[in-house]
């Protein structure tokens, strides 16, 4: 009798209607689509704010905004993009995938997994709040230098709260994440068995807990430099400026891999799949991301190579900075060859696939260029820089969450997904995404400062190029929304598989994924 | 063995001497050191270019010929040691072989001996100072009057009609060819950086700190830069301009300094 009831209530366990569903959640389902939902939200937000970067650099001359205003556009654009967009999307691939991936019912801690998407709404409408405060957004640029940012008005101090609790809510995402991993496993899934993506994820975790302190350390000495009379940075009072920096990339480059990496393991997830062929040298790209983890720690000073620092420094920061390009290479070469000798088509995941190996190895070797130390004296700050990160993080991490969210889609949904719509929305955004970035550069080479609201006219021609480029790959991501839209309302019914033969535990649940899989664990073979 | 390769790879160099609107590359400089970091920006190009050509040349390969529909079958092998092997091997040796002569470079821009005069810049928001050590000789530099008032939102100005739109100033920084031109940079609010890419110079202006760095200038002539770091609303409107004169027009500029 007991037993029965017990078995019924289970059964019953379906989500709560309305919005106590969302707001109480702790599906990790649900939660995940919540990230995924917020960041595609954030992807316009911070899209928007290039709209009138963009607008602005159409010609030279003023014509629309004030500088302040255009610098404050700049340093939201950025913390919005990074904080708001890419990391929370990345966390709902996490939050959707890796139980699927590794058989596990849900994530190991699902109050705190609601607590850590919650804290997110009220952090973004805290920052996007300091727009309508007296002096403005933060206009320092998205790195936060002193003494600069310290003359901000009446927002700093809600800036700085709002980037300590993305901080928080990253951190605790990441503890969820690395707890998940190393204690839900289904029997048999060895961490070497493990999928890429679930794998790249460990190691982001484990970077976003080692550097997300560091950086709310940097913030709380700026909120006590600006309001309790410390001088941390302050020249005045005997501190150092450049503490601030060496701080600030000590967090800011494991952020880049903290970003870049969930977008190599949904890339390794995609191009097995639809070349039919075994991700080549699994192992291999584990110790690639672990070596590029360890390196993202020892680099990050090739951010100031302008600041004066000692020559030795210089060598040491260039040498380790050029070693990433080791394991970066190995993954490349691994993609490669597992599309070698495959039989390989071209659905919308992996068209995004393909754009991101050819754009993010450009971005690549742009970043081997600026690891070079005398020649970063040329590119630091202009608007070849601009172009080196755009093109690791648009048709680079970007692209990857596009291609995995229609990767995942019909198993999220359980329709497919319009593949004319997607093909045309992929090779829209390859297009303009060139047309924007390419050309920036051309004018950083040839001397244009980034962060400027107007220029020379020397820059104009290839300035309207990218503006017109960036108009075109903004808009052509409405297209992704209606895609979206049109696939979570019907569509062809998806199978289980989806695919062909798709490697992945993900592929043995039914798509829709029921509400609660894997009560049971799974058996792997 | 960078001289022999130019030619081939800087195909991006060859067009841009045409039209000055459509400027591709780096400039080679009026500075030896600029030239030497000129040759190492194409010598990484051309490594770049040619790595992209090898890997997107086999990425494209695969594409064309292990398509499903082409009837192409999966094969099932997912190691190759010897393979993997080559491609970690072959880029560590080819990151060696680039790593010296950068380093080589840095040891040189970073050797601030043998400096003939001094110039201290200091950094505000938003202009330059200059001042000539020992010469008694100080002065702004502030953004031509011309772009200042055409760079306000809402004017009628053309800012084509303005010549060197924003890289204009109201005094420059003057100084001798030929001559080993020591400059301390800092700042007195933000932090600034002063950049002239002709000089292959870009040093941060930190407040509380003294930087250093040189330059030999090898021709007369007007030098044009900008500030490279954010340092508020109007970071775009503090230009950098050199000019470079003869050692003997250098002097007499440098007496009516004094004099005036």
């Amino acid at each position: 009798m007991s037993e029965a009831a017990t078995h019924d209530h289970h059964d019953d366990h379906g989500p709560e209607k309305g919005w106590r569903r969302w707001v109480f959640s702790t599906n990790h389902k649900d939660i995940g689509t919540m990230y995924l939902v917020f960041a595609l939200t954030m992807l316009f937000v911070g899209g928007a704010m290039s709209f009138v970067i963009r607008a602005e650099l159409f010609q030279p001359g003023l014509q629309f905004v004030n500088p302040d205003f255009f610098n404050q556009m700049t340093t939201l654009h950025a913390l919005i993009m990074v904080f708001g967009m890419i990391m929370p999307a990345f966390a709902g691939f996490a939050n959707w995938m890796i139980p699927l991936q590794i058989g596990a019912p849900d994530m190991a801690l699902p109050r705190m997994n609601n607590w850590s998407f919650w804290i997110l709404p009220f952090a973004g409408v805290m920052l996007l709040s300091t727009l309508f405060m007296e002096g403005g957004a933060p206009a320092s640029g998205w790195t936060l230098y002193p003494p600069l940012v310290l003359q901000m008005g009446n927002g700093f101090p809600f800036a700085m709260f709002s980037v300590h609790l993305l901080g928080i809510s990253s951190i605790m995402a990441a503890i969820n994440i690395i707890v998940t991993i190393l204690n839900l496993r289904a029997p048999g899934m060895t961490l070497m068995r493990m999928p890429m993506f679930v794998w790249t994820w460990l190691i982001t975790a484990y970077l976003l807990i080692a550097v997300m302190p560091v950086l709310a350390g940097g913030v709380t000495m700026l909120i006590t430099d600006q309001f309790f009379g410390t001088s941390f940075f302050q020249a005045a009072g005997g501190g150092d400026p450049v503490l601030f920096q060496h701080i600030f990339w000590f967090f800011g480059h494991p952020e880049v891999y903290i970003i870049i990496l969930p977008a190599f393991g949904i890339i390794s997830e995609i191009i097995p799949t639809f070349a039919r062929k075994p991700l080549f040298g699994h192992d291999a790209m584990v110790y690639a991301v672990a070596g590029i983890a360890f390196l993202s720690f020892i680099v990050w000073a090739h951010h100031m190579f302008t600041v004066g620092m000692p020559l030795a420094g210089q060598l040491f920061f260039m040498m380790s900075t050029t070693l990433i390009a080791i394991p970066t290479a190995v993954k490349v070469f691994n993609w490669t060859a597992t599309m070698w000798k495959g039989a390989m088509t071209f659905e919308t995941p992996m068209l995004f696939a393909i754009g991101f190996l050819f754009m993010f190895t450009i971005g690549g070797f742009s970043g081997l260029m600026l690891a070079i130390a005398p020649a970063d004296f040329q590119y630091h700050d202009s608007y070849f820089v601009v172009a080196h990160f755009h093109y690791v993080l648009v048709p680079g991490a970007l692209f990857a969450a596009i291609g995995g969210a229609y990767y995942w889609m019909p198993k999220w949904t359980g329709h497919m997904y319009d593949e004319k719509l997607g093909k045309i929305h992929f090779w829209l955004s390859a297009v303009f995404v060139n047309l924007t970035f390419f050309p920036q550069h051309f004018v950083g080479l040839a001397g244009m400062p980034r962060r400027i609201p107007d220029y020379s006219t020397q820059f104009a021609d290839f300035n309207m190029m990218s503006s017109v480029g960036a108009f075109g790959f903004g808009l052509s991501q409405l297209l992704l929304v209606y895609v979206i839209i049109k696939c979570v309302r019907g569509g062809e019914k998806a199978t289980a598989e989806v695919w062909d033969h798709p490697p992945g535990l993900e592929w043995t649940v039914p798509s829709p994924a029921p509400h609660h899989t894997f009560d049971e664990p799974p058996v792997l073979k | 063995m960078t001289r022999f390769l130019m030619p081939i790879l800087g195909s991006f160099a060859a067009m841009s001497t045409a039209r000055a609107d459509w400027e591709l590359n780096m400039p080679v400089g009026v500075t030896d050191i600029s030239a030497e970091v000129y040759d190492l920006h194409m010598m990484v190009l051309g490594v770049c270019t040619i790595a992209a050509a090898l890997t997107f040349g086999a990425m494209i390969y695969a594409l064309v010929n292990f398509r499903k529909s082409t009837g192409a079958e999966a094969e099932s092998w997912s190691h190759n040691t010897k393979a993997e092997i080559i491609w970690t091997v072959v880029p560590t040796l080819i990151l060696i072989a680039m790593a010296v002569p950068a380093a080589q470079t840095l040891v040189k821009i970073e050797d601030n001996r043998g400096s003939e005069m001094t110039v201290k810049i200091t950094g505000y928001q938003w202009k330059w100072h200059y001042e000539y050590i020992g010469e008694d000789v100080g002065f702004y530099s502030t953004l031509a009057s011309a772009s200042n008032s055409a760079r306000r939102l809402g004017n009628e100005v053309d800012v084509y009609d303005v010549d060197n739109y924003l890289l204009d100033v109201d005094q420059p920084l003057v100084i001798p060819v030929d001559t080993h031109v020591r400059y301390l940079i800092t700042s007195n609010d933000v932090i600034h950086a002063w950049w002239v890419p002709a000089f292959a110079v870009k040093k941060d202006a930190v407040p509380g700190f003294v930087n250093e760095g040189w330059f030999k200038v090898n021709e007369p002539g007007t030098y044009r830069g900008q500030c490279a770091e954010l340092c508020g609303k109007d970071h775009g409107f503090m230009p950098v301009v050199v000019e470079v004169l003869s050692k003997a027009d250098y002097a007499d500029w440098l007496d009516a300094q004094k004099s005036s």
